[in-house]
């Protein structure tokens, strides 16, 4: 396993075979079974829709440069925003940390050679990427108009956009998520390495465990509703619309059902990436690992008990209206739980900021902010207030962006050595880390401030005097922009030219760093046997920790014991 | 990870027990997802059921209970001979394995027929939902219900829809179980080899109960009243 001579990073050199070489040619790769290739399929799957995602993202904030629009007709701006939610959201943020480290990496921290079912786990790419066909089938089509929440009757009714296309690219990924979620949590149960007991598996484990949990529960619900949808839509069967005897609000219920949970398959997996972050750039165990754990089992049940706070406009019993407010605010503890415990982890750790660090503590910080306002949203009073304008689209986007996607920055960065067996160039990651977090603020605290004064969203217009806000949006997205094709740019060029990274780079206490950088295509040499807490940095003489030698030289070496 | 077999036994697994583990959970799982969704489009029937009682009553008094009733038989039935193929496999008796594969593909296509010929039945009543639904209504149903053409109609959407899903799943259980029969035939189920028998077993007994539930929603409920 680990090796007991100190190395030198410059005789680190690359494993003579590994999962990346062992075979070569386009069959090896669109039929392989191999956990770490489908997580760079996915990979290469969803920075695709990130971009396209992205690029839609642009053409909405030039076009708000101006308060009569700039760019395009308020037709081509619903559907702008409209195909922006569809990608983003269905396209790259739900599968973007589960289908790429989860695949990844899960197999590798419980110490198997792969998911309980391979095959099935490249059956799940395949299907995502039929549903991304019907996606890009729907915007050469003209895209669809309804907002990504497909509101019915007028999805199912009125609209004259190609929507049966594009929920039908959605129904389709839907079963890619269902898959991925079930192929999870089978191999969490029945594939653990020996002496890997639940409370030994990392937070990263854990945080998928309950995000699988959701995507079992939740996506056959989007299935059948966007089903409904389609029927009415094509056969005139009136589930949802009035005039055919059918409840628009069911709609609401079911979609809602579905799609506030899933913001938590967004976040509640960027929360396992930070756990293990956290841990090993302060160089301290978790703290509260328990709780830890089970507040990701809590999120994933509350989070199925708050949709309605999407629809405390629709007229809804006030009765009930109290009752998801009140649950909404419950959703607070266990995320607040993890919160303090990564918190109280940092005191008294040897930090250091790498960028993996970096991302982070931004997701800390913004994950705060973005969780702080839901809180306002959950607030019947203040929801009526701010409901359907900016301030929404900035809680949701410092959730989502401000936290899924720096967690998954800050997981690709961490793991990078890991998957390509090489390292980053450092300190052009940290700058771009720094680009981002600038960017995102600029772009997205404007738009709490906007929203606050009453510029409702989904608009292609705006009063005169929200003009400054909106352009310092626009002028964030740039530099936002600018911080999303670095990290892409730098990543690639590293994958050949960085230099070698070792197996345990950072050096961390998970089994995923006990093998070869990048791993060998069966994972591990022989089956390692657990005998020892997740994140345990004092008591690991098997990995060597403490020796200098195998620390970058940026990170400190670790505290004795005792000493805190 | 390539998929290596040694055996029956795929090279990810170590044993045989994690993999006969592995397979039943993830079905049971998959059946989760399968409650979940059938779970959707059940709520919409019962909350439109809630609304309009006095409609749906009516509508479901067009469905044909008896056939409804034969087809009930013909899937418990079916569900005992794809729980004695279970067995069968289990002691690694392929003749009787193939006997009661046969029997279920059987009993699952003379279910899917009897649906057909209510299918049809519907259609010649005009009570496809549609331009050409036409719902039978006396002046006292209108008086209870002035919209009652419309309401069962969506009575009749749901019918269909919720029939639909079934009988697919039940054409993809048909599917499987040809598969089965296939390698059945082979020799390919053993005393130690037959998990797919028993996932697939799962998955038949689950599209069953969907059907336990259909019948009393959407044929009995109300009728005499």
């Amino acid at each position: 396993m680990s090796t007991t001579a100190p190395i030198t990073p410059a005789a680190r050199t690359l494993p003579r075979e590994h999962y990346l070489n062992s075979s070569y040619g386009v069959r090896s790769w669109l039929l392989t079974t191999d956990h770490k290739r489908i997580g760079l399929l996915y990979l290469a799957s969803i920075t695709l829709f990130f971009f396209l995602g992205g690029a839609f993202a642009v053409m909405i904030r030039i076009h708000l440069l101006t308060p009569q629009g700039y760019l395009v007709s308020p037709q081509t701006y619903n559907k702008l925003f409209t195909m922006h939610g569809i990608v983003m959201i269905f396209f790259f943020l739900i599968p973007s940390i589960p289908a790429v480290l989860g695949n990844f990496l899960i197999p590798l921290m419980i110490g198997a050679k792969d998911l309980a079912f391979p095959r099935i786990n490249l059956l799940s790419w395949y299907v995502y990427n039929l549903g991304a066909l019907f996606t890009l089938y729907t915007i050469v089509n003209g895209g669809v108009d309804t907002g990504w929440t497909f509101y019915t009757p007028f999805s199912s009714m009125y609209s004259n956009s190609a929507v049966v296309p594009a929920a039908l690219g959605i129904f389709i990924t839907g079963f890619s998520s269902i898959l991925t979620g079930l192929n999870f949590i089978v191999t969490i149960h029945t594939m653990r390495a020996p002496g890997l007991t639940w409370f030994r598996l990392p937070i990263f484990v854990w945080s998928h465990y309950a995000t699988s949990i959701i995507m079992i529960l939740g996506t056959p619900v989007i299935a059948i509703t966007l089903l409904l949808v389609g029927l009415e839509r094509i056969f005139h069967l009136g589930f949802f619309s009035p005039s055919l005897g059918g409840d628009p609000l069911l709609f609401q219920h079911l979609f809602w059902f579905y799609s506030h949970p899933a913001v938590y398959i967004m976040v509640l997996p960027a929360m396992g990436v930070v756990s293990e972050l956290i841990p090993t750039f302060a160089r301290k165990a978790l703290f509260g690992y328990r709780f830890v754990a089970a507040a990701s089992l809590a999120i994933a049940v509350f989070g199925f008990l708050v949709w309605s706070h999407h629809m405390f406009v629709t007229g809804m019993s006030v009765y009930a209206a109290l009752a998801f407010s009140l649950l909404s605010y419950l959703v607070a503890i266990p995320s607040a739980i993890k919160v303090f415990n990564w918190t109280a982890t940092l005191y008294k750790g040897s930090i250091s900021y790498q960028t993996p660090m970096l991302y982070a503590l931004g997701f800390i910080g913004l994950f705060v902010i973005g969780g702080m306002t839901g809180l306002f949203l959950a607030a019947l009073g203040v929801d009526v207030h701010v409901h359907d304008t900016y301030f929404v689209v900035a809680h949701f986007h410092y959730i989502m962006v401000g936290g899924a996607v720096m967690g998954y920055l800050g997981g690709l960065h961490y793991w990078w050595p890991k998957i390509s067996g090489r390292m980053y160039p450092e300190t052009l990651a940290k700058i771009s880390a720094i680009i981002l977090f600038v960017g995102f603020n600029l772009t997205f605290f404007p738009q709490f401030i906007l929203g606050y004064l009453g510029m409702p969203r989904r608009y292609h217009t705006y009063p005169p005097e929200f003009q400054v806000l909106n352009v310092m949006s626009t002028a964030g997205a740039s530099v936002l922009a600018v911080g999303y094709l670095l990290p892409m740019i730098y990543l690639i060029w590293s994958a050949r030219y960085g230099r070698a990274a070792g197996r345990n780079p950072w050096p961390s206490t998970g089994l995923e760093w006990q093998t070869d950088s990048p791993p060998p295509t069966e994972n591990f040499d022989k089956t390692p046997v657990v005998t020892w807490d997740p994140y345990d940095f004092h008591h690991r003489p098997d990995l060597d920790l403490e020796s200098a030698a195998e620390l970058p030289p940026a990170l400190p070496a670790v505290r004795p014991v005792g000493h805190d | 990870m390539a998929v290596h077999r040694t055996g029956n036994l795929v090279g990810h697994f170590h044993d045989m027990e994690q993999q006969n583990e592995a397979s039943s959970l993830g079905m049971w799982v998959f059946l989760i997802t399968e409650v979940m969704f059938f779970g959707g489009i059940f709520l919409t029937y019962t909350i439109n059921r809630s609304m309009y009682p006095f409609a749906f009553a009516e509508a479901s008094r067009e469905l044909d209970v008896t056939l409804g009733a034969i087809n009930t038989a013909v899937l418990i039935l079916s569900s005992l001979t794809m729980a004695l193929a279970v067995r069968a496999a289990q002691v690694g008796k392929r003749k009787h394995l193939i006997i009661f594969l046969i029997a279920t593909i059987a009993l699952g296509s003379a279910f899917l027929g009897v649906k057909t010929i209510e299918y049809i039945d519907k259609f010649h009543h005009h009570l496809i939902p549609g331009n050409n639904f036409h719902f039978p209504t006396t002046p006292q149903m209108a008086a209870l219900d002035p919209n009652l053409n419309a309401h069962a109609q969506l009575f009749f959407s749901l019918y269909f829809a919720m029939t639909g899903l079934h009988a697919l799943h039940m054409i993809i259980g048909i599917g499987v179980m040809l598969f089965l029969l296939k390698e059945a035939v082979r020799g390919r189920y053993t005393e130690t080899y037959h998990a797919p028998v028993e996932v697939s077993g799962l998955y038949w007994h689950f599209v069953d109960i969907v059907w336990i539930y259909l019948f009393p929603l959407l044929y009995l409920i109300d009728r005499h009243q």
